[in-house]
């Protein structure tokens, strides 16, 4: 059988859905009445279907790459992506006192972008071999210093925002076995560090006093040996965890992170303040309505109100100029798009197949959701790219070649069953 | 089986959060798109260019001029050359750094003025410079230029809005010109137009970056209309020419239409004193002179007493009633006893005997005192007869507003038996008490504009038209066709009292107003007047009246004059009358010298009288 025919072909028609909504909605974004010639080389819209062009061809070679060819050489690509995060603190840009990127030819360069896709592959690998047993804590240490260092390096830059997208490997290594209270312990703490910033200490110590209180004694009831010693353990250590989050709220971060923390839990309403993005992005989208105000009329985005719209905010475009139609078809293709990969990724019969796809998933979703999530308000202001759709070179190769791994992956498990 | 469906299922839970939030904000809320409206979206008004003003001939009396206000932002200044920019634009620095400071304090962000309405010539060099000048921009407005240096009082002005105007009418923004006085007011709606609306794309600089959606949602502004007066601007300005230095009004109408010819106060200003920089002060200057008071329009404002230019009537009413004839004759010996130790004196001769139009010419008060005698006597009561008397003044249209379309105006006063019975406090009054009135003397009060129109009524032989200024309102209705409002007086009895009339300038007292070739009929007036001087109530100098229309036959133009302190009629009213008319039909003058006497003519010193302090002569 034609080997092109098995291609996961569904993915690839959302992936250039998805890169032409973006390139479209760039258009937009950075349009303005002036330029009379409306494909100017220069216009932003243009360098991303170059962006584009480049980020295919690589993927179409990869795709013809031998299957293997990943999992022998991820272990330099990772250390490789590792080198340049490193690099960076010597010879990378500040733009916005972020040193997160490297000027090359006129090319901007976000190495953390491609770490992103090199930690995907090292995970993998490092998964798919005999010895490691996420259930003990060798292999744990080793996964989790393998997602570490790149996330410690984008912190330094700083990068706040692509450094939590590191979380998403945490699904990866719950799916292939790590202990359910890792994750646990990760969303408790998440929330229980959400409301140390909304309810003053002494709230909140009450609160987990009749929480763990009460905990105690039905667990007494049930089961008459329950030690009341790492109940009290953990109810300490959350009073420590909670104080420790005011201490980093009120000393350690500075305004600009604080300001953002506030305006997503509604603390303050200043809309010409930290907030304007956010508002504005909301009235962008809320004003586009059910069909949107068609390509090239939004008003929002003509009058450059919402910063950052070509990237970060690239989903206000599409939430104005085609309303709710527009914004549900991204949001179901985006949903299509990672369930379909991860269904495919458990069809997999090698562990690095499947945790790769299942990494690139997470990647997306992860992605989707802080993105979207902020544009609507539904996350706190985290300034990450909307994948395949954002401006950005960096970004568009990135997962463009993260697609294309995994079609290549996909395709060779086909072929493999098949012949 | 949780490890495989985890990610799966806070997928599909993720995104369906994502889709209704996205459902509430894009499809259940509405505000949103109103916000979007108000950020994105400048609305600003269109202004149409405000309406120009013809005279009757087609002549421009006032259109508009471009003025530059050099305007600043606050927040976008950066230090400049203060010197420089004071020698250029000629203000103070001292000047320029409060405008500055009240500008701050005004706004950072919205422009204000700091220099207004400078000359093209200041501008043109100013736009070479305004690069230095950051946070500086020039804004172009409009703003009238009168073309002739009279005719304000008709014309009016215009000035910026006050609250009062913003409150009354939502029509009106902060800064809107709106008509004040004259014309300008009272044809406002036509002058102006109406705005219409544009609206801008905005950035989140608040810089327009172009028009929204190529202009779909503008409104276009109403083009405003132009305006043609009635008013001749030549006879006007030679009216106005001949009352310099004079203090008064002179109103001329064309009785057939009742169209306004002339409405002539004195004295006036140049109306184009009140546009351009010195706007202001040149106001204040203008407000401020409570002697000579140039804002006060006496052709509308000033109730005089008609004097003897009120005979005429008398004795058209009294023809109507039929206590006279053209056969009734009265003795008069230099006047005659009213009552006991009661004379009225006047000026004929010992032993005259004056029937009706000899009365007129010589303006007999003894002839008109006994017609007026004997109409009031002629009712049941000599309550019945004053109001009855009345009844026909007001029907020639005095004691109330004329009704005419400036924007001001004052009734005149026309006495009735309940005024006497105030003004006599109860106690009884007879037709000899009020004889005063047969002769014009009395408490009867009118307006210039007033004695216009009844002068143009009895040259109508008993209808007058509206007096109006403007031509034609609209294409479908003109002015023209407004109504013939009929005099109590039927047309049969107005051929004696016009032969009197005519006699008076033929052979009677105003033979000065006499123009060769053209038969003018007229009656003077001399009007005794009082002021109070230190609390003591003393008498200066006459009025000089004087009305009259001519031709005799089908009469194009009636005038009334009206000169405070002239003396005699026949001084100064009849022969700037005369004049006016000789302008108007034949436009030449045929008696230089007496046009050279009446131009050069100054009633100054006579002014001068009453606030010298000084004891004073009259009537010299």
């Amino acid at each position: 059988m034609n080997r092109t025919l098995r291609i996961d072909w569904i993915t690839i028609v959302i992936y250039f859905l998805l890169v032409s909504t973006g390139i479209l909605n760039i258009y937009s974004s950075t349009y303005s009445n002036e330029r009379i010639n409306s494909f100017d080389l220069n216009s932003l819209a243009f360098k991303q279907f170059l962006f584009f062009t480049f980020s295919l061809i690589s993927g179409i070679f990869i795709l013809f790459a031998p299957s293997k060819f990943f999992q022998k050489f991820s272990s330099l690509i990772y250390l490789l992506s590792i080198f340049l995060l490193i690099g960076l603190f010597a010879f990378g840009d500040t733009v916005y006192g972020h040193k997160s990127w490297y000027t090359l030819f006129g090319l901007s360069i976000q190495p953390t972008e491609i770490a992103k896709l090199s930690t995907n592959l090292a995970i993998a690998k490092l998964l798919s071999e005999i010895e490691i047993d996420l259930k003990k804590i060798k292999s744990l240490i080793q996964v989790f210093l393998v997602i570490l260092i790149p996330v410690l390096l984008t912190l330094l830059q700083p990068d706040f925002g692509s450094a939590l997208i590191f979380l998403s490997f945490t699904f990866v290594l719950f799916r292939e076995g790590l202990n359910p209270n890792f994750l646990l312990f990760l969303g408790l703490s998440m929330i229980l560090a959400l409301f140390a910033l909304i309810k003053p200490f002494f709230y909140i110590s009450v609160f987990l006093t009749g929480f763990f209180g009460c905990f105690y004694f039905l667990s007494k009831k049930i089961n008459k040996k329950v030690s009341s010693i790492p109940i009290i353990i953990v109810f300490i250590l959350s009073c420590v965890y909670v104080f420790s989050i005011n201490h980093i709220y009120e000393d350690l971060l500075s305004q600009r992170h604080r300001d953002r923390i506030d305006i997503f839990l509604g603390k303050e309403t200043d809309i010409m303040g930290i907030g304007y993005n956010l508002n504005q992005s909301i009235i962008a989208i809320g004003s586009g309505g059910i069909s949107g105000k068609g390509f090239l009329q939004g008003t929002q985005t003509k009058g450059k109100f919402v910063p950052r719209q070509h990237t970060d905010y690239i989903f206000s475009t599409i939430g104005e100029e085609w309303g709710f139609y527009g914004t549900s078809i991204i949001i179901i293709l985006f949903a299509t798009l990672i369930l379909r990969i991860l269904f495919r990724a458990e069809l997999q019969k090698n562990i690095f197949g499947r945790s790769y796809a299942y990494g690139a998933a997470s990647l997306i979703f992860m992605h989707f959701f802080i993105n979207v999530g902020m544009s609507i308000g539904l996350v706190p202001t985290i300034g990450i790219p909307l994948p395949f759709i954002s401006y950005g070179g960096s970004s568009m190769y990135t997962f463009t070649i993260l697609i294309f791994i995994y079609l290549n992956i996909d395709a060779n498990r086909l072929n493999e069953t098949r012949i | 089986m949780t490890r495989i469906y985890l990610l799966k299922l806070l997928t599909i839970v993720i995104s369906l959060i994502f889709l209704i939030k996205l459902f509430g904000l894009q499809v259940l809320n509405k505000d949103y798109d109103k916000l979007s409206q108000n950020n994105a979206i400048l609305e600003i008004e269109d202004y149409p260019e405000r309406g120009f003003i013809y005279d009757r001939k087609g002549r421009i009396l006032v259109s508009n001029q471009p003025a530059y206000d050099v305007m600043i932002i606050p927040e976008n200044l950066s230090p400049f050359d203060t010197l420089s920019f004071c020698s250029l634009t000629g203000i103070e620095k001292k000047e320029l750094i409060s405008n500055l400071e009240s500008a701050r304090r005004f706004s950072m962000r919205l422009p204000s003025v700091i220099v207004n309405q400078i000359s093209k010539e200041v501008y043109a060099k100013l736009q070479e410079q305004m690069w230095k000048f950051q946070g500086f921009f020039i804004q172009r407005k409009s703003i009238r230029d009168y073309r002739f240096s009279f005719g304000a009082n008709v014309l009016g002005y215009v000035s910026e809005v006050n609250n009062q105007d913003l409150m009354r009418d939502n029509y009106y923004r902060q800064g809107d010109l709106i008509g004040r006085q004259g014309i300008e007011k009272s044809y406002e709606n036509e002058l102006r137009g109406k705005k219409g609306k544009k609206f801008l794309q905005k950035d989140r600089f608040n810089r327009i970056i172009g028009p929204y959606k190529n202009g779909k949602y503008d409104i276009e502004p109403v083009q405003a209309k132009n305006i043609n007066l009635t008013i001749d601007i030549e006879l006007q300005s030679y009216g106005e020419k001949l009352m310099k230095n004079k203090r008064g009004g002179v109103v001329a109408i064309e009785p057939e239409t009742g169209e306004v010819l002339a409405l002539v106060t004195a004295p006036s200003y140049d109306p184009k004193i009140l546009v351009g920089r010195q706007r202001s002060d040149n106001y204040k200057m203008l407000a401020n002179d409570t002697v000579s008071k140039p804002l006060f329009d006496r052709a509308l404002l000033a109730q005089y007493s008609p004097g003897s230019t009120l005979k005429p009537l008398n004795a058209l009413i009294a023809l109507q009633e039929g206590v006279i004839n053209n056969e009734t004759q009265h003795n008069c010996n230099k006047g005659f006893y009213y009552a006991k130790n009661a004379h009225m004196d006047c000026n004929c001769k010992y032993g005259s005997k004056n029937d009706l139009i000899k009365s007129i010419n010589k303006s007999c008060n003894t002839f008109f005192s006994k017609t007026y005698l004997s109409l009031i006597n002629n009712s049941k009561s000599t309550a019945e007869g004053i109001d009855n008397w009345k009844k026909y003044l007001e029907s020639f249209g005095l004691g109330n507003y004329l009704g005419y379309d400036l924007p001001i105006g004052r009734p005149g006063l026309i006495p009735n038996s309940s005024f006497y019975n105030d003004l006599y406090k109860g106690e009884n009054w007879s037709a000899t008490n009020i004889i005063s009135n047969g002769i014009g003397q009395g408490e009867v009060l009118a307006t210039p504009i007033q004695l216009a129109n009844y002068t143009s009524a009895i040259a109508n032989k008993g209808f007058y038209i509206t007096p109006h200024f403007v031509k034609i309102k609209d294409e479908k209705k003109p002015y023209n066709e407004m109504p013939k409002i009929t005099t109590a007086v039927d047309t049969n009895n107005f051929f004696d009292v016009i032969d009197g009339m005519y006699k008076v300038v033929e052979e009677g007292t105003a033979r000065i107003a006499k123009i060769n070739g053209l038969k003018v009929c007229g009656k003077t007036g001399t009007v005794e007047n009082f002021t109070i001087i230190k609390g003591k109530k003393t008498q200066l100098t006459d009025h000089s009246i004087f009305i009259a229309f001519a031709p005799k036959e089908n009469p194009k133009i009636a005038v009334a004059a009206f000169i405070e302190n002239g003396y005699w009629g026949s001084r100064w009213a009849a022969p700037i009358s005369s004049l006016m008319i000789e302008k108007y039909l034949n436009n030449t003058i045929t008696r230089p010298r007496l046009e050279n006497r009446m131009l050069n003519g100054s009633l100054e010193l006579e002014y001068n009288k009453p606030i010298s302090g000084e004891n004073f002569n009259i009537n010299e």
